[in-house]
């Protein structure tokens, strides 16, 4: 493995895709709107306080479940509400790189790109892995910027200890840290073979996002109350998604057929 | 340089490319010719490992195909059939990219000595979407060279180009040839063709013949030679015939036509037979088959 080759594809998608404004929005826009919500929320929440009428609406079980000891009503509420935000977070790096990586292979087969680039003596794996990182990197920044918006915008206008405490759990913490990027690797790889098998950057674009209809689906489980996300389920997720990622790269360099690319392309 | 044996191509049901062999020698230029879609580009993704052969082997500068794939990339620069340049990209950026990828010591060095070569230098901060036709084919054979390579394929190099940039291109084919560097080239234009290549392959999904392109000339129609006379007659063509080098005479509108295989050393006996018959010579010259006739003629056969 040659890891200045991979420099060199991470670069070139970079400069590629960052003149495209567009690619630029899409990246800036989520995170920054995944920010304001949250924090509007809180705000709202913080000046109105919350009372019982909306304590009851969440079942008992989960607030119990969420809240730490002495922590009720209204506080309790917020809680809750910060943690459905922080599982937010944690998906936000797959919803970045979609595009980007969708349009990886693909737009590179319909500009006639690909053949003289796969011409040198890059391998597979190389150009795989940089334009993996190329679409990952940007979302995982963006993502931990908007995190960290979001944890100083909670300590400024949140005075409760208890929630701040909620915001900086170390459960959020691996989600954040940890899981979200692996997610985005799994987004990713997927939209490279998927980019690599389809002739369309849009077809690639639009099969590419069904990856992310498990993880939404866990998303309105946990608001529903199906499960708590706690720290050994959010370790053991972690430790899955290292595993599934693995074996994405590996499928996306088994699936990346030069001569199919290249011959049965329109 | 580049040795293939039966080396062979099918999709699915098509041969694209049957039982090649073939041998290019260091420094040579080799001219690969034939119609559209019968497997010219194969034949070139094959020799690049850029696809694998069904069937046959192929050893380029020294690396077997479909076992030593990145040495063969890393050895040879290839002209693909369109520039497929990044066109956001300038025309530095994009030969620095594959500079990089090439492992080239000297980057800038290198991107700069191309760039000037092939006229390109001061609109190196554009993208390459902006440059025409004939720029963007120039950008793409500077990417070919860019690091260097002793073996350089070249998929339709003056493709499209008005005769200023193909003529631009000839040239820098040209120059590289004197470098002593070994071309493999596919081409249409069979002037371009008969003017730098030394050897030529007619190809139509096998290969049909190869040599050189004087000898294909010779081989097909021999060579002809055009006796301008005051008075041309069917006498002067049967006393000619009578000598027993001259495989064919025929008089064409006040000339005889003669064809001979050796016209340095047979034309003096011709003139004395000639002068011996009465005939008077106005001047003797020699009537050359163009490469498009051989062409045509092995493709059509």
């Amino acid at each position: 493995m040659n890891w200045k080759k991979i420099n060199v594809i991470l670069r070139k998608e970079w400069v590629e895709v960052f003149k495209n404004r567009m690619v630029l929005f899409t990246v800036a826009f989520l995170p920054l709107l995944m920010t304001a919500i949250p924090l509007a929320v809180l705000y709202g929440t913080n000046s109105a306080g919350m009372g019982s009428p909306v304590t009851t609406e969440v079942p008992t079980e989960l607030m119990s479940a969420m809240c730490p000891a002495g922590v009720t009503g209204g506080d309790c509420i917020q809680v809750y509400l910060v943690s459905q935000f922080m599982m937010m977070f944690m998906i936000l790096p797959m919803a970045i790189p979609g595009t980007i990586a969708a349009y990886s292979i693909v737009g590179e087969k319909t500009t006639r790109s690909l053949e003289p680039l796969l011409a040198t003596p890059i391998t597979t794996a190389e150009l795989l892995i940089g334009k993996c990182l190329a679409a990952v990197i940007p979302a995982v920044i963006a993502t931990y910027g908007a995190f960290a918006l979001f944890a100083a915008g909670s300590w400024v206008l949140v005075s409760n200890k208890a929630l701040l405490s909620a915001v900086l759990d170390a459960r959020w913490l691996i989600a954040i840290g940890v899981v979200g990027p692996l997610l985005a690797i799994l987004e990713v790889t997927f939209a490279l073979m998927v980019s690599s098998r389809v002739s369309d950057p849009r077809v690639a674009e639009q099969i590419s996002m069904v990856i992310i209809v498990p993880l939404l689906a866990g998303f309105f489980g946990q608001m529903a109350g199906f499960f708590i996300l706690d720290r050994n389920l959010i370790s053991i997720i972690a430790f899955v998604m290292l595993l599934l990622d693995a074996l994405m790269v590996y499928l996306s360099i088994q699936v990346f057929q030069r001569e199919a690319i290249l011959t049965r392309w329109k | 340089m580049i040795h293939t044996e039966n080396l062979s191509k099918k999709f699915k049901e098509i041969t694209a490319v049957e039982n090649l062999t073939l041998d290019v020698k260091e420094g040579e230029v080799f001219g690969f010719l034939g119609p559209n879609g019968v497997g010219k580009t194969t034949t070139v993704r094959m020799l690049t490992s850029l696809i694998a052969p069904s069937g046959g082997k192929a050893v380029v500068n020294g690396f077997e195909t479909g076992r030593q794939d990145t040495d063969i990339r890393r050895t040879v620069g290839v002209l693909t059939e369109t520039p497929g340049m990044y066109d956001n990209l300038s025309a530095e950026y994009n030969l620095q990219l594959y500079a990089h990828l090439y492992d080239v010591k000297d980057v800038s060095g290198h991107v700069e000595k191309y760039l000037r070569m092939l006229g390109l230098w001061e609109r190196r901060k554009d993208p390459a979407g902006t440059f025409s036709k004939g720029m963007k084919q120039k950008l793409a054979i500077a990417r070919a060279v860019i690091h260097e390579p002793r073996l350089l394929f070249l998929d339709e190099p003056t493709s499209g180009l008005d005769p200023e940039a193909a003529r631009l291109v000839r040239d820098f084919v040209a120059e590289l040839r004197k470098e002593g560097r070994t071309i493999f080239m596919c081409t249409h234009n069979l002037d371009e063709a008969d003017h730098l290549c030394d050897r030529i392959g007619v190809f139509k999904s096998r290969l049909l013949v190869v040599d050189t392109p004087q000898n294909l000339r010779k081989s097909l129609f021999g060579r002809k030679i055009v006796f301008h006379l005051v008075d041309a007659q069917e006498a002067f063509a049967a006393v000619v015939r009578g000598l027993p080098f001259v495989r064919e005479a025929k008089v064409v509108e006040n000339k005889l036509v003669l064809t001979v295989d050796d016209p340095e050393a047979q034309n003096p006996q011709i003139v004395s037979a000639l002068v011996a018959a009465g005939a008077q010579i106005r001047f003797v010259g020699e009537l050359r088959h163009s490469l498009e006739d051989v062409y045509f003629q092995l493709v059509k056969s």
